[in-house]
């Protein structure tokens, strides 16, 4: 029997190590400081918005406008336990922005990763070097794991096919950039419905701003009877719809997500799903002006790159306010400010 | 209607009003097999119930179970009573109950999970649902409710 981790005790913040109840007992009004990011679950709506309202803070600083030394000093450790250069250079970018530094796995192939240590060994020692760790890691639950063992806080930048809080955040806030509020949207999610781990947080932080939600996906990848039933739980206002031509008729946003080759045995399967998965250009012609499309890329062929120039086109919005959002939540994290002064 | 089809014991513990079919699996989790040289453990399988209709019991001589054994048969069997003897009487007598959290009694079946990859971590689980009975995983999220498969002891 191996050494059994204890959860740290932890002054003044609430660890989350109850993924379900954790809300209901945590005290209000606390702030962020020092706290983990592992399932957006973690958050009440108030500290939503208020990542999101301090997000748009940070917009002149992301974009090169101005320059910000609020988190001098500090460092963030970046443990990609898997590839994804898109998500560890927005943190990375968001860091340096703010005046911080970065320590790096990159390539867990040549890491100590590869020698066989555990996730829990290598998270306890960048725990005692770095402020905080971004996670992102083949295994569901990874995130949770390395919560309870580092004594720093902890972001979710993914775990296999489990949580993305960080992703749901910025897309959030493209939806609240663009209507100046969440609730009451009509949102479509297409695609992936089953295995994407990006619409199920997403969908859940997206119910509890009180948005429609209608759902189209291939029938394969239908939302899981578990994810529907906690939707219900907390109220979502759900349908769904095949037809997508129907679905965005008076809708707000189309959320498109990638159909993954990997989640299919068969490859015949998965271009026979994929093919038909595609957004037809010619809808977008019955759409109310404000309507927009969005996806958290890299896209394949969801979204033919006819679209990119339409009005409606809002995924490369969405990829550049993934650095002031996750600079925003940096910030609260380890500084408790929102950010930079002066507004 | 008092009928003890199978010798009485001094002292042990006897698992009663299990699910009938299930004695074999609550053995498998007492680890029966390996048990205390003058143990005696008797099993009798399909007794007449009035209460269940059918049952099993298992009953075994010096032997105590741990709150984890005792949540590990409340998982398949939640109708069971864990009866304590002493001096061939019956000094404690109670249903097993099914705890809000269960660690270290089930893998999670999820084999891409943290918990399944070598850490050094007990697998916990959250009941969710309790009739029908249905756990998550706290680590990935994943659903249970069909937990023989799953048992640790296994
Ligand atoms: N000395 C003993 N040796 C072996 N088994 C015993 C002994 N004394 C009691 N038992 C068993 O322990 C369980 C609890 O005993 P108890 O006398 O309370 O049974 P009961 O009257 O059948 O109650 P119930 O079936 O409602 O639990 C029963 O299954 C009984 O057969
Ligand atoms: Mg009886
Ligand atoms: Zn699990």
């Amino acid at each position: 029997m191996g050494v059994v981790i204890t959860r740290r005790g932890h002054s003044g913040a609430h660890r989350f190590a109850k993924p379900y109840t954790s809300r209901a007992c945590r005290p209000t009004g606390m702030g962020l400081k020092g706290r983990d990011l592992v399932s957006i679950k973690d958050l009440s709506k108030q500290e939503i918005e208020s990542i999101i309202s301090a997000a748009r803070r940070h917009i002149p600083v992301a974009e090169g406008k101005r320059t910000s030394t609020l988190l001098d000093g500090k460092l963030l450790a970046l443990a990609f336990f898997e590839p994804s250069t898109r998500t560890r250079l927005s943190f990375e970018t968001a860091m340096l922005r703010l005046g911080g530094r970065t320590i790096t796995i990159a390539d867990p192939a040549v890491s100590s990763v590869a020698k066989g240590e555990t996730l829990s060994d290598t998270v306890r020692m960048l725990s005692g070097y770095a402020d905080a760790i971004v996670v992102r890691h083949p295994n569901e639950g990874a995130s949770r794991l390395a919560s309870q063992v580092s004594e720093k806080p902890v972001i979710n930048a993914g775990d296999g096919a489990g949580q993305h809080p960080t992703q749901t955040l910025l897309d959030l806030a493209t939806m609240e950039e663009h209507f100046h509020t969440l609730s009451g949207l009509k949102v479509v999610l297409m695609g992936d419905l089953r295995y994407g781990r990006t619409v199920h947080s997403l969908a859940y932080a997206l119910a509890l701003f009180g948005a429609h939600l209608v759902l189209t996906s291939p029938p394969a990848l239908r939302i899981p009877e578990h994810i529907r039933s906690d939707l219900a739980e907390i109220g979502a206002d759900i349908r769904e719809e095949a037809d997508l031509r129907r679905a965005v008729q008076d809708a707000d946003v189309l959320y498109v997500t990638r159909i993954q080759k990997e989640r299919f045995g068969d490859l015949a399967e998965y271009a026979r799903v994929s093919s038909g998965y595609r957004l037809d250009p010619s809808i977008l012609e019955e759409v109310k002006p404000s309507f927009i499309v969005m996806h958290p890329l890299p896209r394949v062929a969801e979204i033919p790159s006819e679209v990119d120039s339409s009005s409606h086109a809002a995924y490369f919005r969405q990829a550049f306010l993934a650095v002031p959002v996750r600079m925003a939540l940096l910030s609260l994290i380890l500084s408790g400010q929102p950010g930079p002064g002066g507004g | 209607m008092r009928e003890l089809k199978i010798t009485p014991i001094k002292n042990g513990t006897v698992i009663d009003h299990i699910t009938s079919g299930f004695a074999l699996e609550v053995l498998r989790i007492i680890g029966a097999n390996n048990l205390d040289k003058e143990s005696t453990v008797s099993v009798a399988l399909h007794v007449r119930s009035r209460r269940m209709g059918w049952k099993d019991i298992v009953k075994v001589e010096n032997m105590e179970l741990s709150p984890q054994k005792v949540n590990a048969i409340a998982l398949l069997s939640p109708t069971a009573t864990i009866s304590m003897i002493q001096d061939f009487k019956v000094i404690e007598k109670r249903p097993v109950t099914l705890p809000d959290h269960f660690t270290g009694v089930l893998k999670c079946p999820n084999p891409n999970c943290i918990s399944n990859q070598g850490e050094p971590i007990e697998p916990e689980f959250d009941v969710v649902h309790r009739r029908p009975l249905a756990l998550r995983c706290r680590y990935c999220d994943r659903y249970v409710d069909d937990f023989l498969p799953h048992l640790k002891t296994r």
